[in-house]
């Protein structure tokens, strides 16, 4: 794949009409701010879970196209998803985007189009801000549970 | 290794002059040790350029001034500091200069007793030899006043229980099995250079970028933040695109390219944009290969517009 399709394919799209984008000033979302220094891209994600599943996820940020395109597309791929399986997709997301073999059975839809990107180290950082940020958004919510319960 | 041994030797009141233009490897030692000894960071004022000036250099200079640690040439901007001037100016005060020559090294003869700068920094890595090597050039009496920086094998002369001694410099700074084969390489590198020629590699990399910055600075929607430069940077943005976006087209194009901050915060934020894209030149570039990066800035232009 070249990198004009990579981009033609659902980044262009994600990146100028982002989905779930925007904050939200509710006190039951979670909120996870990363960044990625050696480039100065800004990430910005909420999250809001009830009953072990992920009932919403937003997402504002600053930085390139796919970055931002990467966060829409988490956004899309996780909500409505159970942690255990939202878990799941983010590895498979990981290992996909590093050039592994990845299950597809568990990641589906757009976020496949990422795929691309293991033929661009340099941009495996832009593609998973978000996704990491919402990773330690769950590792926070598991470690409160444990903490309480 | 410098600035640690200056812990030991600032005080409250006294001030380090730098720079904003500085990579973070040569402001962040100092900004630590101002830190820990509360002494004071103080920032040459660039002119709106982005250049530091003599002048400019003289009215931040007071008593206080302790130490003056600065870029010989941006990795940014590009432009050179008239080190020769501001050297005349500091040595009216008792301060230790220290010269990042990590730009200047790879383009142009550096004689180091000329400056007359008490240190002089430089890597391996911009020079076409290994990573993880580099040079640091001290005046003798300052290598033999300064603490060993780290301790362990080859850098001792006797050791006791309670006790040891040290060789003298440069052998009490190198502590531990060296990097060999690197310290080897780089000196290939620097031989192979030298024998290239220095100045005609100043003046072949400074006819490139010359070439470039005047047909790059006629492309609609490029922002050029150094159009003065002479020493092989340029560094540009591309409207509405994200220069990582632009790095990773160009690199379609087979055009080597950075983008982001380049490890200096402090000039991203005086150019007030998160990132740039930075082309830069050396004797394997020729003045197609200038083409082809104008080619390829208008072609990943247009392509992010197509959107």
């Amino acid at each position: 794949m070249n990198i004009e399709q990579l981009y033609r394919q659902v980044i262009m799209d994600h990146y100028k009409h982002p989905k779930n984008k925007g904050l939200v000033g509710d006190a039951s979302y979670l909120t996870i701010h990363l960044n990625n220094p050696s480039c100065g891209d800004e990430m910005t994600v909420q999250l809001m879970c009830k009953e072990g599943i992920i009932q919403d996820v937003r997402h504002q940020g600053t930085g390139c196209s796919i970055c931002c395109a990467s966060a829409s597309v988490m956004t899309e791929t996780l909500k409505t998803k159970p942690i255990p399986d939202a878990e799941e997709i983010i590895h498979e997301f990981y290992e996909m985007i590093k050039g592994y073999p990845f299950n597809p059975d568990v990641l589906k839809g757009d976020a496949i189009v990422f795929q691309g990107v293991a033929q661009f180290p340099a941009r495996i950082k832009c593609a998973t801000l978000a996704w990491k940020a919402l990773e330690q958004g769950l590792t926070h919510l598991k470690e409160e549970e444990q903490h309480h319960g | 290794m410098v600035a640690s041994a200056f812990r030991d030797r600032l005080k409250e009141g006294d001030e380090i002059i730098t720079s904003e233009l500085e990579h973070h490897s040569s402001l962040l030692p100092w900004m630590m040790t101002a830190k820990k000894t509360k002494a004071k960071l103080v920032y040459v004022p660039l002119t709106s350029e982005g250049r530091i000036t003599a002048s400019a250099f003289q009215s931040v200079l007071s008593d206080k001034t302790k130490v003056v640690a600065l870029t010989h040439i941006s990795n940014v901007m590009g432009y050179r500091t008239p080190i020769e001037e501001i050297v005349k100016i500091a040595r009216t005060k008792d301060v230790v200069i220290i010269l990042d020559a990590a730009q200047s090294a790879p383009h142009m003869r550096l004689d180091a007793k000329a400056l007359d700068v008490d240190f002089l920094a430089f890597s391996g890595h911009k020079m076409f030899g290994p990573t993880g090597v580099g040079v640091l050039y001290g005046k003798k009496h300052w290598l033999s006043q300064i603490e060993p920086f780290e301790y362990g094998g080859e850098m001792i002369d006797e050791v006791y229980r309670d006790e040891a001694t040290f060789k003298p410099s440069p052998m009490r700074f190198e502590a531990g099995t060296p990097n060999i084969a690197g310290v080897i390489g780089f000196a290939a590198a620097i031989r192979y250079l030298e024998r290239v020629g220095m100045d005609q590699i100043n003046a072949h990399v400074a006819l490139l970028t010359r070439y470039t910055l005047d047909k790059l600075s006629q492309v609609e929607g490029v922002t050029i933040y150094n159009p003065k430069d002479t020493h092989s940077i340029i560094t540009f943005n591309i409207k509405d695109v994200h220069p990582h976006d632009a790095s990773t087209m160009l690199d379609q194009h087979h055009i080597g390219i950075r983008s982001g901050h380049h490890c200096a915060h402090l000039v991203a934020r005086f150019l007030n944009t998160p990132a740039t894209i930075r082309a830069s030149f050396h004797i394997y570039n020729d003045l197609k290969d200038c083409d082809a990066l104008v080619e390829g800035v208008i072609k990943t232009r247009d392509f992010f517009q197509s959107f």
